[in-house]
């Protein structure tokens, strides 16, 4: 990206219309004349919210709760121990920086890496391609991560006939499905949805309407500077605030109806979804993704043999720690009231998935000094 | 944070942030003794000795960086602007003498050596500070790494002004842009290529300084230069010392757009990158237009801004209000790494 770029997105950075924005949110919520749940699914989103101190302009009675946005958050213990044993037993594993520290049930990828398994940090899905093409002679595997928007990239390479000693070990995520699961809770009360951007200009706006239909509450699609967001949360709550549970999207300068359907077809002709484990949380309905029957060569789980006899339910040992990591993504907790965040638990020696992450909530809050209540001070 | 420093020292104990001053505090501290004036203990930017009705200021300073001549500056000008620098956060702007002590490893080519030395020559002149005695050794190859430079500055004032000194209502004034030096050297290290012109802003400052200090006397009451641990650094130690809460306001701060383009693409705040030529100073309310004013009128601080006030709530703490809304400020913790993806 050249500085001119960057300077061109700088003009979204615009206090004067920050505070205008502000402005309507406390109409709106006047109007509502109660306190009001909405959830936001996206790290990038908290990233956005909490290096702007976005929580701060808030009105009062209006709560904004990150749900499960973090994909490598929610990459359950046994999938990293899928990912440690091929390691272990000789095949190079690829996989992108926040995966390598990620605790499986018994240890991460940079302990297996320690340990002397091949282990690879990789910034694209096509860099393994070129490792694999480089050193014909190894297995190489992909683990791959992440929601809708890597899968497209993964979709496009396992479509695109890699060499013959790679193969793919997905744990991608699908984002809808985590929504349906937070709505069914009978803990949390969220009447409105933030949908990030970045997924639905692969799934266009429209993919949300059957969800908003059936369970009341709005979802409003919205970008990741500081003003994207504020409009969001202007529209969602004029939305709640009228009753209406429709779709909306404050970010139409990146995202359509239908979305891109190239796109759409590669995911869908790689990948289709599969009810999984998500970390912490629970098994997700239609929230993996796995490769096709097409693309069964591919898929690693099934070209090797993946002994990970033994493991342990990771989640619940970070529980018996203190670890409330799973009650954070579901949106029930905030880091705050765990005992362990910013002291034992700290990026550097994090003890849940949260703090591990550059998406996970935890490591946001730690990295932009938490969030208490600041909207009197000063 | 651990209550106890690990058992072995990573890099992570040297970058000037929480890591560091728990190291400092459980191993150092012990060599401290009671002085009369500004001892170890104070953790502040060198000492003052009380002799006779002056102060004698000391203050000592180790320097590696990476790489030794980069973009703005080298090794040798960091090592003379550190502490002739430290020296003047103490309110002693006139340095009576330095010394210097080299360690070089085997190999180092001599060539360098000599630019080095030149450039630590141009820079005391330009402080007005005179080398006065110095010492020299040589270590095996791989038994240091390249060059390390130790310098130490004495100079006599006739009032010290610590980092401790704010109190509810002062304003805080920053002598100019932010994030110049780290990001440049971060830049070069990790072979950014970035475009546009990304140059540390090591120098000498005391000129500078004395310039504030004689436009704002006694109203000058706390002084730091973001080094290490940058802007964010400063802060919190002022806000702890001083028992203060901090409000930064976040549009104000002079930043390049080099150095603000680096940032967002690295991912790393300006606010947390080392400065070698800047300065965070705290004024009484009343005396900040004064001081402000003769900041601007010297070449080095035309572009010296009011960018934070105390506040008597939230004691310890800085918060930043980024003109969107306020969140609090992270100390700085570990080593700085640009992210990866």
């Amino acid at each position: 990206m050249s500085n001119d770029d960057l300077f061109r997105q700088l003009k979204f950075r615009d206090p004067a219309r920050a505070r205008a924005l502000a402005e309507a949110l406390r109409h709106n919520m006047d109007a509502i004349g109660r306190e009001v749940s909405v959830m936001h699914v996206c790290g990038s989103h908290e990233q956005a919210i909490a290096r702007f101190g976005l929580r701060a302009v808030l009105p009062p009675g209006l709560e904004l709760i990150m749900g499960p946005g973090c994909p490598v958050c929610v990459t359950d213990g046994p999938e990293v121990d899928e990912a440690v044993a091929l390691a272990m037993q000789g095949v190079r594993v690829c996989t992108y920086g926040d995966m390598l520290r990620l605790p499986g049930t018994a240890r991460s990828l940079a302990d297996a890496q320690a340990d002397g398994g091949k282990v690879e940090v990789v910034y694209s899905i096509s860099q393994a391609v070129e490792l694999a093409q480089a050193h014909p002679e190894e297995q190489v595997v992909f683990l791959a991560s992440g929601f809708e928007t890597t899968a497209v990239a993964t979709a496009a390479v396992a479509l695109a006939s890699p060499p013959p000693n790679f193969s793919i070990l997905s744990v991608h995520k699908y984002v809808p499905a985590a929504m349906e699961i937070v709505a069914a809770s009978k803990e949390t009360h969220i009447e409105g949805y933030v949908a990030a951007g970045h997924a639905a200009i692969i799934t266009g706006w429209a993919i949300f309407e059957p969800f908003a239909a059936r369970t009341g509450a709005p979802v409003v699609v919205a970008g990741f500077e500081p003003l994207d967001i504020l409009a969001a949360l202007v529209k969602l709550t004029e939305l709640i605030r009228e009753g209406r549970p429709e779709v909306a999207n404050v970010y139409p300068r990146c995202v359509t109806k239908e979305g891109n359907l190239p796109a759409q077809r590669s995911l869908w002709r790689a990948f289709r979804t599969v009810t999984g484990r998500w970390r912490g949380i629970a098994d997700v309905p239609g929230g993996n993704l796995e490769l096709v029957p097409e693309l069964a060569a591919l898929d690693a789980r099934k070209r090797f043999r993946i002994d990970t006899a033994g493991v342990r339910d990771a989640a619940a040992e970070e529980e018996a720690k203190g670890c409330i990591c799973g009650r954070i993504m579901l949106g029930l907790a905030t880091p705050e009231h765990c005992a362990l965040f910013g002291t034992t638990c700290v990026p550097e020696s994090p003890v849940g998935a949260c703090m591990v992450s550059s998406e996970g909530q935890c490591r946001i809050w730690h990295t932009y000094g938490g969030v208490p209540d600041l909207r009197k001070v000063g | 944070m651990d209550s106890k420093v690990q058992q072995k020292i990573g890099l992570k104990h040297g970058s000037g942030g929480r890591a560091m001053r728990q190291l400092i505090e459980d191993v150092f501290l012990s060599l401290a003794s009671p002085v009369d004036g500004i001892g170890l203990s104070a953790l502040d930017d060198g000492a003052a000795i009380r002799v006779g009705d002056r102060w004698l200021v000391i203050t000592t300073d180790s320097h590696v960086v990476h790489p030794i001549f980069f973009p703005g500056g080298d090794i040798g000008r960091i090592s003379v602007s550190g502490t002739v620098n430290d020296l003047a956060m103490m309110g002693a702007t006139e340095p009576v003498g330095l010394t210097c002590a080299v360690i070089i490893e085997e190999g180092f080519p001599r060539a360098d050596l000599e630019r080095v030395v030149a450039s630590m020559r141009e820079t005391a002149k330009e402080a007005g500070a005179p080398f006065v005695t110095g010492d020299t050794k040589v270590m095996g190859k791989g038994q240091v790494d390249g060059l390390v430079l130790n310098t130490t500055g004495v100079a006599l004032a006739d009032r010290v002004v610590s980092d401790a000194g704010l109190r509810a209502g002062d304003l805080l004034v920053v002598t100019g842009s932010i994030g110049d030096h780290g990001m440049a050297v971060m830049a070069r290290r990790h072979d950014l290529r970035l475009e546009g012109d990304l140059r540390s802003d090591v120098a000498p400052i005391n000129g500078l300084v004395r310039a504030a200090l004689a436009a704002g006397g006694e109203d000058v009451v706390a002084m730091k230069d973001p080094t290490r641990g940058g802007v964010a650094g400063v802060l919190h130690e002022m806000a702890a010392k001083g028992g203060v809460g901090i409000v930064v306001d976040e549009p104000s701060l002079p930043i390049n757009d080099e150095v603000r383009a680096a940032g967002e693409m690295i991912g790393i705040d300006p606010l947390l990158v080392a400065n070698e030529g800047k300065a965070v100073i705290g004024v009484r309310a009343r005396s900040a237009d004064k001081v402000l004013a003769a900041l601007r009128a010297h070449p080095l601080g035309a572009r010296a801004t009011v960018f934070a006030r105390a506040i008597a709530e939230r004691p310890g703490a800085v918060i930043l209000d980024t003109g969107f809304g306020k969140r609090m400020l992270a100390e700085p913790e570990g080593e700085l790494l640009p992210r990866i993806c």
